[in-house]
């Protein structure tokens, strides 16, 4: 193996240790999405009784793919958490030293958010078809589905580990989830994109989190719209913040 | 209480305000966060006020107490975090040094976030105000709103306290913040309890405190003066910070004895 494929199993391995060792870390990343499923999908379930909803596979699968690409977001801001407790731990420092090819640090995380995500994406999807989610994709539309919501999950973690390995504090962490949150909420949450009122409605079709979300409720329901939209914002976002994440390491390195 | 801790609480208490006020990183997204929430919510939910049996026409009257509670989401991360930095820095283990008590640390820690949730407060009723939300309860009640917006911010700021005091770990403490949350979404912040369909989660809803902090503070803006849900407001917010605060003393003398 090269010394990049070496550091970035070693660091995803320990970040993945770390954060399934620890219960106060893993538990948030795994309930956070799980009850935002319940609750969207419970509590504003009367929502597809407005004039006008119309989503032929159900309000449960409506709120699905939102609180699955939810959590592949979040499983990338928290591993810019992690990003920003080994600087302020001093293991980022011996990380730097010893890593025969530091631009495997950014895989290694980039990795270790995916494992989250695949934590998290499970639990998730086993709730959503325990509380009766109807799923009228096929395997190829779900495949499709999987494939977005890692997309989505680098293109969190490539921001987390880029502003983390900038700031290297903790108290920089509501720069890193605050900006997720409100991309995400900034699309169509709630009801489609045709029932959002005000000044919403004009800022949603410009959000690549509307694409991502159309996309994906498309894949479940086995009706694909706007795929290419979404695959090419995912992937440009994943280059432009790779990019980020680079130049961050880079800062990192002249700081010492 | 006596002098002498109030001045130990008082030598705390500005260290902790200070320190707070010095962190654009915490007052940015606690003035923002919640604000840009409610413009995001006000616009993609106001279809929920076609539902036969929506309180009033306007979902920003109904969204604008969501405010105030993420304003003390905010609280119970600051504080946490705050007192999470202090024993990871090891500026509690010197603190054990001097003849400070745990509750003056308590107490003095949550300064900062309770100044903070206060401070918020006021702003997000200026800007409702401001983007045409109307209390049906006029000065009185906006008043009002702002005292009990407030004490649940102390609330919330205790659970942060005792979650730090017992992992010790900011990063653990950040993660409070979601778990916060979504406390918050499994209860009638979105659409009032009759018209949640989905039987659990009415009943879940119906038995989560905050459901009645937050029709506390809604009856003050849409329904008027109604003494039932103000006392069942107060009484919750009054109630989680007695156990919030025991439970935070208690981790931190543990803590403190151990060190």
């Amino acid at each position: 193996m090269t010394a990049f494929g070496q550091v970035a199993v070693a660091v995803a391995r320990r970040n993945l240790l770390v954060t399934f060792k620890n219960p106060a870390l893993i538990l948030p990343a795994a309930i956070f999405p799980l009850v935002f499923l319940l609750a969207f999908a419970g509590g504003l379930s009367n929502l597809a009784n407005v004039p006008g909803f119309s989503f032929p596979s159900g309000y449960t699968s409506f709120q699905f793919v939102f609180v699955f690409l939810q959590s592949a977001a979040f499983g990338g801001v928290f591993t810019g958490f992690a990003v920003a407790a080994d600087y302020e731990s001093g293991f980022a420092r011996r990380l730097m030293l010893a890593a025969p090819n530091r631009t495997g640090l950014i895989m290694g995380y980039v990795l270790a958010g995916v494992g989250r995500f695949a934590f998290t994406a499970s639990i998730v999807t086993i709730a959503g078809l325990a509380a009766g989610m109807q799923v009228d994709g096929g395997v190829v539309e779900l495949g499709g589905l999987l494939v977005l919501a890692v997309l989505v999950n680098v293109v969190a973690t490539l921001f987390g580990v880029g502003l983390c390995m900038r700031t290297q504090s903790m108290q920089s962490v509501p720069f890193l989830q605050i900006p997720v949150f409100l991309i995400l909420f900034l699309a169509p949450v709630y009801v489609p994109l045709d029932l959002l009122d005000g000044w919403i409605k004009a800022v949603a079709p410009y959000n690549p989190a509307t694409a991502f979300l159309e996309t994906g409720r498309g894949f479940i329901s086995g009706e694909p719209d706007h795929v290419l939209v979404a695959f090419a914002a995912a992937g440009a976002m994943v280059a432009l913040l790779g990019f980020y994440a680079l130049r961050g390491l880079r800062k990192a390195e002249a700081g010492g | 209480m006596s002098t002498s801790v109030a001045t130990q609480v008082g030598f705390i208490a500005r260290r902790s305000v200070r320190r707070t006020f010095r962190q654009p990183a915490v007052l940015v997204p606690t003035i923002a966060f919640p604000l840009f929430l409610l413009a995001v919510n006000a616009s993609g939910l106001d279809s929920a006020t076609n539902l036969p049996g929506f309180p009033g026409d306007s979902y920003l009257d109904f969204a604008i107490v969501v405010t105030f509670m993420q304003g003390a989401l905010f609280a119970a991360t600051t504080a946490g975090t705050e007192l999470a930095t202090d024993i990871e820095s090891g500026f509690l283990d010197r603190l054990q040094l001097t003849p400070l008590r745990a509750v003056a640390i308590l107490v003095g820690q949550l300064a900062g976030a309770v100044t903070v949730a206060l401070g918020g407060a006021a702003v997000y009723l200026a800007v409702g105000l401001i983007a045409g939300v109307t209390i049906v309860t006029g000065v009185g009640g906006a008043l009002v709103l702002l005292g009990l917006a407030t004490l649940i911010g102390v609330a919330f700021g205790s659970i942060g306290a005792f979650f730090a005091a017992r992992t010790g770990s900011s990063q653990a403490v950040q993660g409070l913040f979601p778990l916060l949350f979504v406390t918050f979404f499994l209860s009638s912040i979105n659409l009032p309890r009759e018209l949640i369909e989905i039987d659990w989660f009415r009943t879940v809803a119906g038995a989560n405190p905050v459901s009645y902090l937050v029709e506390g503070m809604r009856s003050l803006v849409i329904t008027g003066w109604d003494a039932a849900a103000l006392l069942r407001g107060f009484g919750v917010a009054v109630a989680v910070s007695i156990v919030g605060f025991a439970a935070a003393a208690s981790s931190l003398r543990t803590r403190m004895a151990r060190t």
